[in-house]
């Protein structure tokens, strides 16, 4: 009889290898061309940290001089989503720039109803980087499908030389530089870069808490291998992402076998075939994680995540599903752990799912935090106030 | 659910000629030689698809229809069945390294282009997102969230709704105090993405598929190309 040895899933340890990663090292392409002048790279500014990428390769975040390429649905929908991701910086004296001159990256709509082409999408996304590069700032992308849509065009603007000459001439065109950044970065992985600087400012104790994770699609399925992975994490075996950043403040994060499947966003679907999103969002996600985990919140990193997470649970309650888990971003939580205002900062009142008992287990007053919210309001409402700004959200 | 018809008769009214027109033109495409390499018939990619658990919907038929170069079955296809892809790229787990939803992306921008009435018809009632995204240079705005819109979100949309002028004013960051957008987007940056969509036929492809949403557009963007000081907005 032949003996075998039998080795368990969780003993084996992945160990990457950047000398045999199976894919190009896109930047040695991108610094090529350059050298041939056929663009020009925008460097990581010098305060950087270093992150592994699934082959093991090492990419560098960006700690400030950052330009904050903002999200649409972040922004129309989800405000305190791009409003935690600010406040940290603020918190950390880090020199950003959060610019007008800046387009969504136009991909959602791309994918929702194809009603453009490789190189309208190419421009839009050169010009946004030109505009970063033109104020002497670095991009960090704040939308996942944007992550991903750049990361695939940069990988288009490399291998197609018809491509780059179209687009060149259109940026000549608005005067602009055909420029690309040396790496890009999700606002994701910039907190989990941050991560043990924002424990040591953690003010909120989140050990009671258990988490499940959404890894988002278009983060880690699209140019799979610049997508941070983390031997300590999942063995490599799935992106550390989010994960990392909640496991550093000591939030138990339980597993689930759904976990690869999307969120049920569609993006044509998510606006005009919603009963498909909500049914998978509801059946596939939030029933599993709460049959195999129970967990007190979904953490994600995306737009559309929190978006079809959170608002598909409301319709899931009328149907009897087992719903109810509140949605937030990694930047959220990491906010309100440094003791960032659940309205002010987070403006949780913006999300669906009921959040309160998940706020109250953490210990906070909100009913108090509520009231000093709505004093805000009403000063704007009375014209005795214009607006709310940074110094009164951290009072 | 209804079952999708496979059958050659389908569209028996379409030339044989046009569908594999068509189809030369996705294969065009500059994408076309990374995102097909063949098909073990594994069926990994229907086991990662989110859209095949709830549609009649494959995208292992698809890969396998445009590597047979059936051309009929792939008419029917890009006529019905492409609207139903996530595009989520979990299919992307290919051990062949195919790409089902990226041969979607392309066979999607195809029927678009080539005004199909399928396209027209799976793109109805989606012109005002079209229209925001060109016009305004972000996708969702803030007065999108009307009770009427997203009746199934439930009533905190109703509460947004009501509140949102004061909600946008509180928030801390001064771009995000609008309304109509997402944030606030210069005029010199709209006028830019405006050239970009005439520069790159964009505005063409709109026309084919949308002629009412077309000439809104145009309407939007010649005023304030004008005021721009672009009159002639042809480029070579």
């Amino acid at each position: 009889m032949i003996h075998l040895p039998v080795v368990k899933a969780t003993d084996r340890k992945f160990e990457a290898d950047p000398d045999n990663a199976p894919t190009e090292d896109i930047r040695e392409e991108l610094f090529q061309l350059e050298k041939e002048g056929e663009l020009e790279v925008i460097r990581v500014p010098d305060n950087y940290i270093e992150l592994p990428t699934k082959y093991g390769r090492m990419k560098k975040i960006p700690v400030e001089k950052t330009w904050h390429h903002k999200s649409c649905g972040q922004c129309g929908h989800i405000p305190g989503y791009s409003t935690s991701i600010f406040w940290l910086n603020r918190q950390f004296g880090l020199d950003y720039y959060d610019p007008t001159d800046q387009t969504s990256c136009t991909a959602w709509n791309y994918y929702a109803s194809a009603t453009s082409n490789p190189e309208a999408q190419a421009a839009v996304a050169i010009r946004n980087f030109a505009a970063a590069d033109e104020v002497g700032y670095f991009p960090l992308i704040h939308c996942g499908t944007s992550f991903g849509h750049y990361k695939e065009v940069r990988h288009a603007l490399v291998h197609q030389h018809d491509l780059r000459r179209k687009v060149k001439k259109i940026m000549e065109r608005l005067g602009k530089k055909l420029v690309i950044p040396e790496e890009i970065v999700h606002y994701s992985e910039w907190v989990l870069a941050m991560k043990d600087r924002i424990a040591e400012r953690q003010e909120i104790d989140m050990s009671n808490i258990t988490a499940t994770v959404h890894p988002a699609c278009h983060y880690h399925k699209l140019i799979e291998e610049d997508a941070i992975y983390d031997s300590e994490i999942y063995g490599a075996q799935r992106t550390a992402i989010v994960t990392g950043t909640l496991q550093a403040l000591g939030i138990n994060v339980g597993d689930y076998s759904t976990w690869f499947d999307c969120c049920g966003f569609g993006f044509r679907h998510i606006l005009v075939s919603r009963d498909f999103s909500r049914s998978f969002s509801v059946q596939r996600k939030i029933e599993v994680m709460k049959e195999e985990v129970d967990p007190d919140i979904v953490v994600t990193h995306d737009t559309g995540c929190v978006t079809t997470l959170d608002q598909s649970q409301f319709a899931g309650r009328a149907h009897d599903k087992k719903v109810g888990l509140p949605v937030m971003s990694d930047s959220q939580v990491a906010a309100l752990a440094m003791g960032a205002h659940p309205y002010k900062v987070l403006q949780l009142h913006w999300h669906n799912t009921d959040n309160k008992p998940f706020l109250r287990k953490l210990g906070l007053d909100i009913d108090k935090q509520w009231a000093e919210f709505q004093a805000e309001v009403d000063l704007i409402k009375a014209g005795k106030k214009e607006y709310m700004t940074w110094e009164d959200a951290d009072k | 659910m209804m079952a999708l018809d496979l059958s050659q008769n389908k569209h028996a009214d379409v030339s044989y000629e046009e569908k594999e027109r068509l189809f030369e033109e996705v294969k065009a495409d500059e994408r076309w030689h990374h995102v097909l390499y063949g098909c073990y018939e594994c069926g990994i990619c229907v086991a990662a698809c989110p859209s095949a658990r709830f549609y009649d919907f494959s995208p292992r038929v698809i890969a396998q229809a445009v590597a047979r170069e059936d051309i009929d079955l792939i008419y029917t296809l890009m006529s019905d069945s492409i609207w139903d892809c996530s595009q989520c790229f979990s299919c992307d787990r290919c051990p062949r390294q195919n790409s089902p939803g990226q041969i979607i992306t392309v066979m999607r921008e195809v029927a678009v282009k080539n005004g199909l009435q399928t396209a027209k018809d799976a793109l109805q009632g989606y012109g005002r997102i079209i229209y925001k995204i060109m016009a305004t240079g972000s996708q969702v705005s803030p007065d999108m969230l009307q009770p009427d819109a997203f009746p199934d979100w439930g009533t905190h949309v109703y509460e947004i709704a009501e509140n949102l002028e004061e909600w946008r004013r509180a928030l801390p960051p001064e771009t995000l105090h609008t309304t109509e957008t997402g944030w606030k987007v210069d005029q010199k940056t709209i006028i830019e993405l405006y050239l970009i969509w005439h520069m790159t036929g964009v505005m063409d492809l709109i026309e084919g598929v949308d002629e009412g949403l077309f000439m809104i557009l145009v309407d939007v963007m010649e005023e304030r190309l004008e005021e721009a000081g672009y009159d002639d907005i042809t480029f070579d």
